[in-house]
């Protein structure tokens, strides 16, 4: 009775006439797609470089014990470093003129030494760049777990039942995407990094990571929840579901045994792009100050750290841009790939 | 690199400064000397009007409007500084560069107030053939009804500064009926006006210098006048003004200088204060010889580019003000005097420095009353950073372990000063988490002891050269209020001892300045041994100015003279 993907498996199961009849086993779906994915060479090629930067991003501590033998979260305004034989002061006082102004050191393109040049604090750029990008990558993939998993439970919920279920879970959606996105997240952002979250067993932190996780995955659960809700609608109508009726199933068992499987192939495809379109609006927030909150620090934080020196040391800045350029660029192919790979026909509303 | 400007500050001081009834201080001398751009003294006396510079456009630049124009109500420091081109007072500070711009002149008074022997009544003779920008001459009655008005739009000082006049305390509980019938008594006849207080105040007169206390005509309606000029007396007048775009000034057809000291005319013919550009924008406007003066604080990242191909263009001045962290006395761990003690030699100041501009933007401080400042004595009990012995002392203190959170605003060397120091309280044993609230509520947020704040950074600027208005304010018992958003003694600070030698301060201000300056200083060096105060450093003020800006002189209350500037 079960059909996973059977709503939308256009290509033919087999290639031949006769293999109907063949006892070998056909290839499962997401063996089929895990193949067309392996094909698509964009896709691999991002999913090369996405794989690169969470590798080096991992292993932030070693870069930064081992290699830079720096603390990138501690200040370091005083200090001395060692460029071209000669030691100069990590921030530099202006002696020119009327001595305004202090300037970091620039990039040295020494990987055990200020690679990147230091910020406005005396701290190795390239090592928390590292950490930063930890921190990025973390809240975007999270947030799109969080996100999909909610929106899958929602959209689910109101495209089976329909009612006043769908009725109250479908305005509710309407209500949270008539905000602005950035809006609504700065407007939590503000309210939740004073007090913190506190709703009933919940409790996070006010400077916590997982307050951004949090928020960044509620404002996207219309984006994700909605084209569910429409899936699941169209599948109600569908034979394989009447049977299941007919043959008594309770509904908990259709929507996990019947729905939900159809449905996943579309949630997968939503992950990549949702990591990367999270991502972003983490490095917004963050940027605005509303996001990762010291002494953690983002790809955004660093954006923002840069900033003040811009005209100086634009390095940082321009580091931690491309960092963030590059790997929604990534996860936006890898995202593609992923859904030619499951769906070649669907079409999802936008992308990161 | 954004400096703060003080507007917080002041509206803080305003709520507050109940602790400033009780006054102090004898005026004049003081505080600081301006220095040009070469570091040569700026000139500190008025010359003669130089005929031959009269004329052009001043153009101004600002990335917005300052709020309102009633000087009644405005307590921001741009709005203040073009005040002064604006309107005048009974008595005002001396409108040139240097260290005498400090003293109080005669302005619409002909001459310094008789004072009687209690130092309770000020009798002031008004000048005769003054006018307002509308032609009407200056009158007794215009004075009178100036001061109702003060307390009919309830003004911001109108309860603390001008508190000290005798009916003033009905006027603040009852602004609508505010007569002040007894407390400021017009003489038609004889042209003079008396002020009667309820007991003496040395900084009287520098409370009436301050633009809250300037002469309206007496038809001015008792309500806040928003973007609606209010004649003034000064050699300007507004001819528009949309706070999203421009103010534009002309000069009054009927003013005629009476004081070169206290109202000098001015050399631009019109002042054009355009408003919207960022500050990044606005240093390459004055580069390109598009606009003559910022009011924002230069961005950090221009500062170098500034301090040297356009060293001729800027001007350095330092400031009455500091940076300083306010440790809350009364919650763990700072309860402790060891764990405030490990503070005070805990950060390295100089880096502080170096997150504010460099050595030549600020100074260290090491004292609460900033130097050259009327009481300042020249000590430095915590002279530089031991993180070794601060650690010990934490320890000592019982205290290591312990979360700690810095509140600090979001501007960017707030957020750069509080990581500074969140990372420094790690160093030293604690547990140290950095909350950056938006610079909107941060000044009211830190005072509230519901918010239970540890440590904050904040910055103190004088209104008026007195150490009460640094020590008195910021950390007498009656600054401290619980529960209150007007709280401005933000470490909830309260000695009996030190209280009782604050007023003693005070009551010398009034007989013996040199006597009583001595005693300011005892007080801030017992006050940095009790550590309810971490001092950071003294901030400068740098004006960047076009290359045809000439005639630059720097006012240590009001800051640059903009109507000085010749731009021909």
């Amino acid at each position: 009775m079960t059909s996973p993907v059977r709503a939308t498996a256009e290509e033919p199961v087999t290639d031949t006439p006769a293999a109907g009849r063949a006892a070998r086993p056909s290839a499962g779906p997401w063996r089929r797609a895990l193949g067309r994915l392996r094909r698509n060479r964009s896709a691999m090629i991002a999913g090369a470089g996405l794989l690169l930067i969470v590798l080096a991003c991992v292993l932030a501590p070693v870069y930064a014990n081992a290699i830079a033998h720096t603390d990138p979260f501690t200040s370091n305004a005083s200090g001395t470093v060692v460029v071209n034989g000669a030691r100069v002061p990590v921030l530099a006082q202006s002696t020119e003129g009327l001595g305004l102004g202090v300037t970091p050191v620039g990039p040295t393109w020494d990987p055990g030494n200020y690679f990147l040049g230091a910020d406005n604090q005396g701290r190795d750029v390239m090592a928390r760049l590292l950490y930063g990008g930890r921190n990025s990558l973390l809240i975007g993939l999270s947030s799109a777990v969080v996100c999909c998993a909610l929106a899958t439970v929602l959209g689910v919920l109101a495209g089976y039942f329909g009612g006043w279920i769908d009725a109250v879970l479908s305005r509710f959606f309407d209500v949270i995407w008539a905000f602005p996105v950035y809006l609504l997240a700065i407007c939590l952002s503000v309210v939740l990094l004073t007090s913190g979250l506190h709703l009933g067993p919940i409790h996070i932190d006010a400077g916590s990571l997982a307050l951004p996780v949090v928020i960044i995955a509620l404002i996207y659960v219309p984006y994700v929840a909605r084209p569910l809700r429409g899936q699941v609608m169209a599948l109600r109508n569908k034979e394989f579901l009447h049977a299941a009726v007919g043959l008594g199933a309770s509904d908990l068992r259709i929507m996990r045994r019947e729905v939900l499987p159809n449905v996943l192939p579309t949630v997968v495809v939503f992950l990549p792009l949702m990591t990367a379109l999270n991502m972003l609006t983490e490095s917004a927030l963050s940027f605005l100050s509303v996001g990762v909150q010291s002494p953690d620090a983002s790809w955004g934080t660093i954006i923002n750290d840069g900033l003040a020196l811009l005209y100086t040391r634009p390095a940082i800045t321009i580091a931690a841009g491309l960092c963030v350029g590059l790997t929604a660029v990534a996860l936006n192919v890898l995202g593609d790939g992923v859904r030619d790979a499951l769906d070649p026909n669907a079409r999802l509303r936008g992308g990161a | 690199m954004k400096r703060i400007t003080a507007m917080a500050t002041r509206t803080a001081g305003a709520a507050l400064l109940a602790v400033g009834v009780a006054a102090c201080s004898g005026g004049g001398g003081a505080a600081t000397s301006a220095t040009d751009g070469a570091g040569q003294p700026a000139q500190t006396t008025a010359a003669g009007f130089q005929e031959q510079h009269k004329g052009g456009t001043l153009r101004l630049l600002a990335k917005s409007g300052d709020g309102t124009l009633d000087p009644h109500i405005n307590y921001s420091n741009g709005n203040w500084q073009i005040f002064q081109a604006l309107y005048d007072g009974l008595v005002s500070f001396r409108k040139v560069g240097g260290k005498a711009s400090y003293d109080i002149v005669p302005d619409l008074a002909e001459e310094m107030p008789q004072v009687s022997a209690d130092g309770k009544t000020y009798t002031f003779k008004l000048r005769k053939d003054v006018k307002f920008a509308t032609g009407e001459a200056v009158t007794v009655d215009d004075v009178v009804a100036s001061f109702q008005r003060i307390f009919r739009v309830s003004g911001p000082t109108s309860g603390t500064f001008y508190s000290g006049i005798v009916g003033a305390a009905d006027c603040v509980k009852k602004p609508a009926g505010c007569t002040l019938d007894k407390g400021v008594v017009a003489d038609a006849a004889a042209n003079t006006i008396t002020i009667n207080l309820v007991a003496a105040d040395s900084e009287f007169l520098q409370k009436l210098a301050l633009p809250h206390a300037v002469v309206l005509p007496k038809g001015t309606p008792d309500k806040d006048q928003g973007t609606t000029p209010i004649p003034g007396t000064g050699p300007y007048k507004v001819e528009s003004y949309n706070p999203n775009k421009q103010m534009k000034l002309v000069r009054n057809p009927n003013f005629t200088e009476w004081s070169r000291d206290a109202q000098p005319q001015g050399y631009p013919d019109e002042i054009d204060y355009n408003y919207g550009l960022t500050p990044e924008g606005a240093v390459t406007a004055v580069q390109n010889g598009q606009a003559d003066w910022i009011f924002d604080p230069l961005p950090a990242d221009r500062l170098t580019e500034i301090g040297t191909t356009y060293a001729e263009q800027a001007h350095v001045n330092p400031l009455a003000a500091f940076w300083y962290i306010p440790v809350n006395v009364n919650l763990a761990p700072f309860d402790k005097p060891e764990a405030r003690e490990a503070l005070q030699w805990a950060f390295d100041k100089n880096a502080l420095v170096k997150m504010f501009g460099g050595a030549n933007v600020a100074q260290p401080a090491c004292t609460i009353l900033p130097p050259a400042f009327p009481g300042h004595a020249d000590f430095c009990d915590f002279p530089q950073q031991d993180l070794a012995k601060a650690k010990e002392l934490v320890q000592q203190s019982g205290t290591s372990g312990q979360e700690v959170s810095v509140v600090v605003s979001d501007d960017d060397v707030s957020k750069q000063i509080g990581e500074y120091v969140r990372s420094t309280l790690e160093q030293i044993g604690y547990r140290a988490k950095l909350k950056v609230i938006s610079t909107n509520i941060h000044f009211t947020y830190i005072q509230n002891t519901k918010n239970k704040v540890q440590l904050s950074v904040s910055q103190w600027y004088a209104d008026y050269p007195a150490a009460s208005n640094f020590i008195n304010v910021l950390l007498s018992c009656a600054s401290f209020r619980e529960g209150s958003d007007a709280s401005i003694n933000i470490s909830g600070f309260c000695d009996k001892d030190v209280d009782a030698k604050i007023a003693e301060a005070m009551k010398l201000d009034q007989s013996d300045t040199a006597a009583s300056g001595k005693l300011w200083g005892e007080l801030d060096r017992e006050l940095m041994k009790k550590g309810p105060i971490v001092p950071l450093f003294n901030p400068k003020q740098i004006d960047f100015v076009s290359k045809n800006v000439g005639n630059y002189q720097f006012h240590a209350q009001f800051h640059a003279l903009l109507d000085q500037m010749w731009v021909k």
